[in-house]
């Protein structure tokens, strides 16, 4: 993709900046890879040593290759981890069934109006991520017109018969957590939907068209295929955060909508059982990167960032 | 029907981008509200109290502060740093570079809580006291990772034919550097410099593992405030950023847009 430049310098000038460039791109990558290696893979480290530690915080930690502590966290919080891959597999599902439309609609429909249309996407980002979760507590609330409008229309009936909520209010229920995980995602499904899209060449739609091909013809052979690179982005982009986060469950949930990161969360800084912290950490790294490898596999996209 | 079939794709984008701001809305109005007791979350009766008084409630404007001053250190040294990584990325070859390319792939591939927690591992393991320092090497950290692909991509979609023709102007390397790629790449690294803020202004979860109760961030603020009731105040500065940003956006789309037309 990015190909070498320098090299086709003229040519009086090549043999004297061959041998200096050499170096350079080493200098340039040293300070910000020694950021990553040392505050991200030996922390990455600590945390599976820690996990086999055993200990107290009162007397200290000693390395005894304890795996019985992963078999422990496992059996203890395996709910956890299922239920937080499936709210952050429905959100992801339901971030590209909306951002989908949008994202096609900004980069193909739009014209002039496209700059200010993606403002209006990284917009909520900057009213904080705890301020807009804390608002969707005002908009789903008991007495709201939201909630009105749905019990009117038996949308609450139709989610309480599908096990997203409990009883007639929308609120603290697993519909309201993965309300809020589509809601805080979707910019993220959004923005890589749209980088892609804004690169699809309109002629072949056209083409498609020209050869009788019918709208959803030329969606699903043309234009969907083409998209795939930004949807496995975008899909990564969410997942991966929404399979983490503890904000939503924690704060449009219930005790029945706990999430693993909720658990992560107390177990370290609450119940300061710090093995089994890291050891459930660890779990959710590995059980990440074997869904992002399967994935990236499947959808065939070597270069993802 | 054949209006709404035509329009399907532009009514169904339009209803998302609504889905997107009604959260936006509802902070803007409600920091005009005047709750009964310590929620903010149902509608009683307009009031300017909380405009007039945005550091009304303690601790809140001090932690505004702190988040202000880490957004801005940590922006300014991941952008250092990432635009770095990025030129040597998009502009050389050299070995190791899949595994460049992996090392900064997976902190953004790494969920909060792992992040979080590992570096609570890593300080606890050293002796290292949570705080202010800790709070920034870490996002630092995940700043950085975003600062490379923002700006990779830019300078991936530069034509290289302008340094060579710089070069054959005459330019000596530092001078084709600052005179003709830096600032085509600029509004990339001002892209990315904008991301960092945004993700280390907005973070909680990482924060929360490597800060203390003296390194109160604004999102701690307003955890530590959602358990017990919501100040209006709280709004207020949520939509005061809102706008801030909004201005931002808008104006740097002035400068390159008047930069387009005066180069054109």
């Amino acid at each position: 993709m990015s190909g070498p430049v320098v090299d086709a310098a003229p040519a009086a000038s090549v043999r004297p900046r061959r041998a200096r460039l050499s170096y350079t791109p080493y200098l340039l990558l040293l300070p910000g890879m020694a950021w990553l290696v040392v505050f991200f893979v030996v922390p990455m480290l600590s945390l599976a040593s820690q996990s086999l530690q055993t200990g107290n915080v009162e007397t200290g930690y000693s390395l005894t290759w304890h795996f019985q502590t992963y078999a422990d966290a496992l059996s203890q919080f395996w709910a956890h981890f299922t239920r937080s891959i499936i709210f952050a597999g429905s959100a992801t599902v339901l971030t590209l069934l909306l951002a989908y439309p949008l994202a096609y609609f900004i980069a193909q429909k739009v014209g002039r109006w496209k700059n200010f249309l993606l403002v209006l996407v990284i917009a909520p980002f900057f009213t904080s991520f705890l301020i807009r979760t804390l608002a969707w507590q005002t908009i789903l609330t008991d007495n709201g017109p939201v909630a009105g409008l749905a019990r009117s229309t038996h949308l609450t009936d139709l989610l309480q018969w599908v096990h997203l909520t409990n009883n007639d209010s929308l609120m603290n229920s697993r519909f309201a957590v993965i309300c809020g995980l589509t809601y805080n995602f979707l910019p993220f499904m959004i923005l890589p939907l749209y980088a892609n899209l804004e690169r699809l060449d309109h002629s072949l739609i056209e083409a498609a068209g020209d050869l009788y091909a019918t709208p959803i013809q030329t969606f699903w052979k043309v234009t969907w295929p083409l998209s795939l690179p930004g949807v496995v982005g975008g899909t990564l982009l969410t997942f991966i955060p929404a399979a983490g986060d503890f904000i939503n469950s924690r704060l449009l949930g219930n005790t029945q909508t706990v999430m693993i990161g909720q658990v992560i969360d107390s177990e370290f800084l609450r119940v300061q059982d710090y093995s089994t912290a890291a050891a459930l950490s660890f779990v959710l790294m590995l059980i990440i990167v074997v869904i992002v490898a399967l994935y990236v596999r499947r959808a065939g996209t070597e270069e993802l960032v | 029907m054949r209006w709404i079939r035509a329009h399907l794709v532009a009514i169904t984008g339009l209803l998302v981008l609504g889905y997107l701001l009604i959260p936006n809305v509802v902070v803007i109005v409600f920091s005009f509200n005047k709750p009964n007791g310590n929620y903010n979350y149902q509608w009683q009766r307009f009031s300017l109290d909380a405009w007039t008084n945005p550091c009304g409630t303690p601790g809140i404007c001090n932690s505004l502060g702190l988040s202000l001053r880490i957004g801005f250190i940590a922006t300014l040294v991941s952008t250092i740093l990432g635009t770095m990584v990025a030129f040597a990325i998009g502009r050389h070859r050299f070995r190791g570079r899949a595994s460049t390319n992996l090392l900064i792939f997976l902190p953004m591939a790494t969920p909060e809580v792992v992040m979080g927690s590992s570096l609570l591992t890593l300080f606890i393991a050293m002796g290292i006291a949570p705080g202010t320092v800790t709070i920034l090497i870490a996002h630092i950290l995940f700043c950085l990772s975003f600062v490379v692909v923002t700006v990779k991509a830019r300078i991936a979609s530069l034509d290289p034919r302008l340094e060579q023709a710089a070069a054959d102007l005459f330019a000596t390397p530092f001078q084709a550097f600052v005179r003709v790629t830096l600032p085509l790449v600029a509004p990339g690294i001002a892209a990315g410099a904008l991301l960092a803020f945004s993700l280390s202004f907005d973070d909680y979860i990482i924060t929360n593992f490597n800060a203390s109760p003296s390194s109160i961030t604004f999102p701690m603020y307003v955890w530590g405030a959602a358990q017990r009731g919501t100040p209006v105040q709280i709004n207020v500065i949520g939509t005061v950023m809102f706008l801030a940003a909004l201005v931002l956006v808008a104006s740097g789309q002035l400068i390159s847009n008047r930069r387009a037309r005066a180069a054109a």
